[in-house]
């Protein structure tokens, strides 16, 4: 057990060393899996023979000597939108039930070249929409602090398997903050890399202007070991960025000198809950007491970013999807239903022109097939985006929040010239319990609050655990950084883990086993 | 034509698949024929998380293509989203470019030999690129449990040329489509296959009519119908006549102008020679064009499009004027020749060089080498006779010593037995006829036909026909024109 409370970086040495097997790890984390999936949920798939056949393959090749690859034999855990050659690949989704991917998707195959051991499938809100995981169309993952409370999303299974020690690390997915909030709310650290960074290429897509893969990990060490691995230009995405990858495993150790941390104080103003903002505040002093300059910058058109978010995001996302109609793969609604609806409605049409006016199949079967392929948040999503998309609403909608987008990115540039990093809550609060946004998706959207303008500006942004609230809910503390300065972020949330103790607290289960 | 009572106005859009080795936004092959859903991957058959990454040399094939067309490249243009559903179209949109064509403001200079139009400039609103949709073998009443569908054509690079609407007969839209093809072909940039769907066309046409209440105002537009399923050049020729026709009855009878209903779109049935009205898909009606986040924005600097301009190499029109001008043939022949193609042209050419004589040398390869051509379906790369041989043969020709029919009968012993001319020559039995042997039988003809001699002697100089016809039954070898030549000048000379 002890072992699975080591960092990755550790366990990688143990491995290259030969002190452990990643046979013995893997199954290590199999059983913690086995033994507490039952409560938390955390998996949509866990093939135990795969995955310890894949570690005694890497075993072997290590015994002949081979070169492992960077992670040499760790087990990884994938949020289940990354397609992967033969692997059930859902998204969550009922459309996506029984789709198993012909190609693997860019960073799995970075990370099969790594040496990884791909243990499981992280359950998500339905393709990634949603904030609590309550959107899986299969299961509810629960917070490992608190199983009567969300995880976040939509890479909830992701962070809650971190917490649990499932899995010593873990991708996921962030399109306005499906990386940093569940790690805010399970209490890891999660990084989603500058626009471009990592390959997009077999990422199921929500909304592919802000989409972006990440890694998550209990450290900033462990999530610059993960980073390096799935960071790279990628000829088969078009907006990838073409830039060397540091070797952010050999710097994230050293401290910034002189570092300029900007407190982003329209994340301070409303609706924030006490306990984070008093952790945040006491976030700001550890970095001072680090020698960081910290000061006070303004993101004036921060408070548009969530209605701007929504209106890029689900206006992308209607066209994303529209490919899931039955036609091609995934779910199709049932032929012979569908063939005697019709039958039915044709008999008791009481005129030609009633009759004319039926769908055609063609027509029913697209709409049965999305009716019943898809939850009702994934549709609200649909309905949204393609109305702010239509002829007469386009300029209102989606050509004004590009422009105010624009407006955001500004903004950034701007602070970013008074500070290295900003610096501020990841949620408006710490996790909410099960089922509370349950009638409420506009509160559900405004949780995103403080993460969607990285996305809309493109520039990376880390979660770190910094505090707990009351109830012992973790609370992260939110940094972000210019285009392609991921190193920064590493190396800042890095001193501040060596300053504080708050990224080594595990959930009860997880600390009181031995 | 301009008898009509209405003018007809007739805008194009034409679809042209181009030649690349690869798709547009994906590494396969567009091979033509394969078995169904052979020439697939994750991109063009729009699996979740696949990716499009531009194909550049489609790109720079587009940009070939305006080019020619006399078309402004941006440079800067960006791709966009089209979306609706249909089977054939996995992704649930198509990649094509809405606000920012890669190419506008073009034009193209038609002309017809036969003169039935003065030569025009057919304006271009402007060329696009996008990315085709599969096959769908798919009907749609019948239900879904048996549709078919082949994505091979998915993604192949479609380049978009639309008209302005500026012809005003079937026959300058005929025109139009013969040069576009021409052209395209000249470029290498499409082989203009209608067959195989390489090349599309869809019409757009209404008519003006004179207005009777204001007589010197515009004239009254009907509402415009946009015409589908025209299989060859000839199908759009018919199509627009009938619709031109079916149009004016309907104007007679609803007196409908454009905009009082809905634009119409009606598919040309070949076999019954008539349109048929097509269901309209209201669904069609908002494509909710957006830009496409997947792609960046193409950059082309101005000197890589000089680059390509440089490259164009002599188009059909400049090269039928250099034909006029370099060998002395008509318009009619040049553009006969040049139709025909490049290859054809420089055979034409080498021929002409060689023989020294242009117009000669056309009327051989028009009336001899096309008729061959096209009989054995055959190009100009499979003729048997090279030029050099061909020229050899015209000298023969043009220095009196074989006339055309029997010069016709040495070629197609050239072709058929693979002779040089003088082996065919030889086989045929054709040597040269000594001047002094050949004034020997003329004046025993002349001694042997009093009558014919008295007719020509009386100006009727047509009657050394049936001396030259004797001759040639004595020596099959004779010159005619030289008989000819010789029984006039020595039935003058009798008495
Ligand atoms: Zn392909």
């Amino acid at each position: 057990m002890s072992l699975l409370k080591k960092s990755a970086v550790e366990l990688v040495s143990l491995l290259r060393d030969g002190e452990l097997t990643s046979a013995d790890l893997t199954r290590a984390y199999l059983n913690q899996i086995e033994e507490h999936e039952g409560t938390i949920q955390a998996f949509l798939h866990v093939d135990r023979e795969a995955a310890l056949q894949q570690a005694e393959d890497l075993d072997r090749r290590r015994a002949a000597g081979e070169n492992m690859g960077p992670l040499g034999g760790l087990p990884v855990a994938v949020k289940d939108l990354l397609c992967t050659r033969g692997v059930t690949t859902t998204c969550a989704s009922r459309m996506l039930e029984n789709f198993r991917p012909p190609y693997d998707a860019t960073v799995i195959a970075r990370l099969k070249a790594a040496g990884a051991v791909l243990i499981g499938r992280t359950n998500m809100d339905e393709f990634a929409m949603g904030g609590s995981c309550e959107n899986s169309a299969f299961q509810t993952t629960k917070n490992p602090w608190d199983p009567e409370r969300i995880p976040g999303g939509s890479s909830g299974g992701a962070a809650a398997c971190v917490a649990a020690a499932m899995a010593p690390l873990s991708v996921g997915s962030d399109t306005g903050g499906s990386i940093r909030q569940p790690a805010a709310l399970c209490g890891v650290t999660g990084l989603k890399p500058t626009y471009g960074r990592v390959s997009r290429y077999g990422l199921v897509a929500f909304a592919s202007s802000l989409d972006q893969i990440g890694p998550l990990a209990a450290t900033a060490e462990d999530v610059a070991l993960l980073l390096e691995v799935l960071a790279g230009h990628d000829p088969l995405d078009s907006t990838s960025i073409d830039a060397p990858v540091p070797r952010y495993i050999e710097t994230v150790r050293q401290p910034l000198e002189g570092l300029r941390v900007g407190l982003v104080t329209d994340h301070l103003a409303e609706q924030l809950d006490p306990d984070v903002e008093a952790a945040v505040r006491e976030a700001v002093r550890v970095y001072e007491s680090l020698g960081a300059n910290v000061e006070e910058v303004s993101l004036p058109h921060s408070r548009y970013g969530i209605a701007t978010y929504y209106v890029i995001a689900p206006s992308e996302a209607s066209s994303n999807l529209a490919r899931y109609d039955g036609a091609h793969y995934g779910y199709r609604t049932d032929e012979s239903a569908l063939q005697a609806e019709l039958a039915a409605e044709r008999a008791a049409a009481q005129s030609e022109q009633e009759e004319a006016r039926l769908d055609t199949p063609l027509v029913r079967m697209y709409r049965k097939t999305r009716s019943e392929g898809f939850g009702a948040e994934v549709k609200r999503r649909i309905m949204l985006g393609t109305y702010a998309l239509s002829s007469g609403y386009y300029d209102a909608y989606y050509l004004k929040a590009l422009k105010v987008r624009r407006l955001i990115v500004e903004d950034y540039r701007a602070a970013f010239q008074k500070a290295d990093v900003l610096l501020g809550p990841v949620t408006p609060s710490p996790a909410m319990p099960l089922g509370h946004f349950k009638d409420d998706p506009l509160g559900m959207y405004l949780t995103d609050l403080f993460t969607v303008g990285a996305n809309l500006a493109g520039i990376a942004g880390i979660s770190l655990p910094c505090g707990q609230s009351r109830e012992g809910l973790p609370i992260g503390l939110h940094l972000q950084a210019p285009p392609l300065e991921e190193e920064r972020l590493l190396r800042a949330a890095h001193m501040f883990q060596t300053a504080t103790d708050w990224h080594r607290r595990r959930p009860d289960f997880v600390a009181s086993e031995d | 034509m301009s008898e009509l009572p209405y003018k007809i106005v007739i805008g194009l859009e034409v679809h042209v698949q181009l030649a690349t080795q690869s798709k547009l936004f994906c590494r396969c092959s567009t091979q033509f024929g394969a078995p169904p859903n052979t020439q697939t991957c994750p991109v063009c058959s729009g699996m979740p998380g696949a990716l499009p990454v531009l194909n550049r040399e489609a790109y720079r094939m587009a940009v070939r293509a305006a080019l020619a067309l006399n078309c402004e490249i941006p440079e800067f243009t960006k791709w966009d989203r089209k979306q609706y559903y249909y089977p054939d179209l996995p992704k649930g949109y198509q990649i094509s470019q809405f606000d920012l064509p890669m190419s506008q403001h073009g034009h193209l200079a038609i002309s017809d030999p036969k003169n039935r139009f003065e030569p025009k400039r057919v304006g271009i609103i402007r060329a696009h690129l996008e990315e085709d949709a599969g096959k769908s073998m798919h009907d749609e009443q019948a239900g879904t449990a048996d549709s078919r569908i082949d994505l091979n054509r998915c993604g192949t690079p479609l380049l978009e040329i639309v008209s302005e609407p500026e012809m005003y007969s079937p026959e300058e839209a005929k025109a139009y489509l013969t040069e576009l093809k021409l052209l395209l072909t000249y470029l290498e940039v499409s082989d203009c296959n209608m067959q195989e769907g390489s090349l599309r066309v869809d019409a757009n046409v209404n008519l003006h009519i004179p207005d009777p209440e204001a007589a010197d105002g515009p004239p009254i537009a009907t509402p415009i119908v946009e015409v589908k399923n025209m299989n060859s050049f000839r199908a759009v020729e018919r199509a627009l006549h009938y619709e031109a026709d079916r149009q004016w009855e309907v104007w007679q009878e609803s007196h409908q102008r454009l905009g009082d209903v809905p634009k119409q779109t009606r598919g040309w049935d070949e076999n019954a020679e008539i349109t048929r009205g097509q269901r309209s898909k209201e669904e069609s009606s908002d494509y909710r064009y957006f830009p496409d986040p997947d792609l960046v924005p193409v950059v082309m600097s101005a000197k890589e499009t000089a680059e390509i301009r440089n490259q164009l190499g002599e188009l059909p029109a400049a090269l039928r004027k250099r034909l006029e001008e370099t060998y002395g043939i008509k318009p009619y022949d040049s553009d006969v020749l040049v139709n025909q193609g490049r290859a054809l042209v420089d055979y034409y050419i080498e021929l002409a060089e060689q023989c020294g004589d242009g117009k000669l040398a056309s009327n051989w390869v028009q009336q001899d080498v096309l008729r061959l051509l096209n009989e054995r379906e055959i190009s100009i790369d499979d003729y048997a006779v090279r030029p050099s041989a061909f020229a050899e043969l015209l000298a023969k020709v043009q220095d009196g010593k074989l006339d055309t029919s029997r010069g016709r009968e040495v070629l197609a012993e050239m072709i058929e037995a693979g002779l040089s001319v003088a082996d065919a020559m030889e086989k045929l039995g054709i040597a040269e006829v000594d001047d002094s042997e050949l004034v020997e039988l003329c004046q025993s003809l002349i001694a042997a036909n009093p009558k014919i001699v008295a007719d020509i002697q009386a100006g009727n100089l047509k009657a050394a026909g049936a001396l030259i016809g004797q001759a040639k039954k004595q020596n099959p070898n004779v010159n005619p024109s030289r008989v000819r030549e010789l029984c006039i000048e020595l039935s003058s000379e009798a008495s």
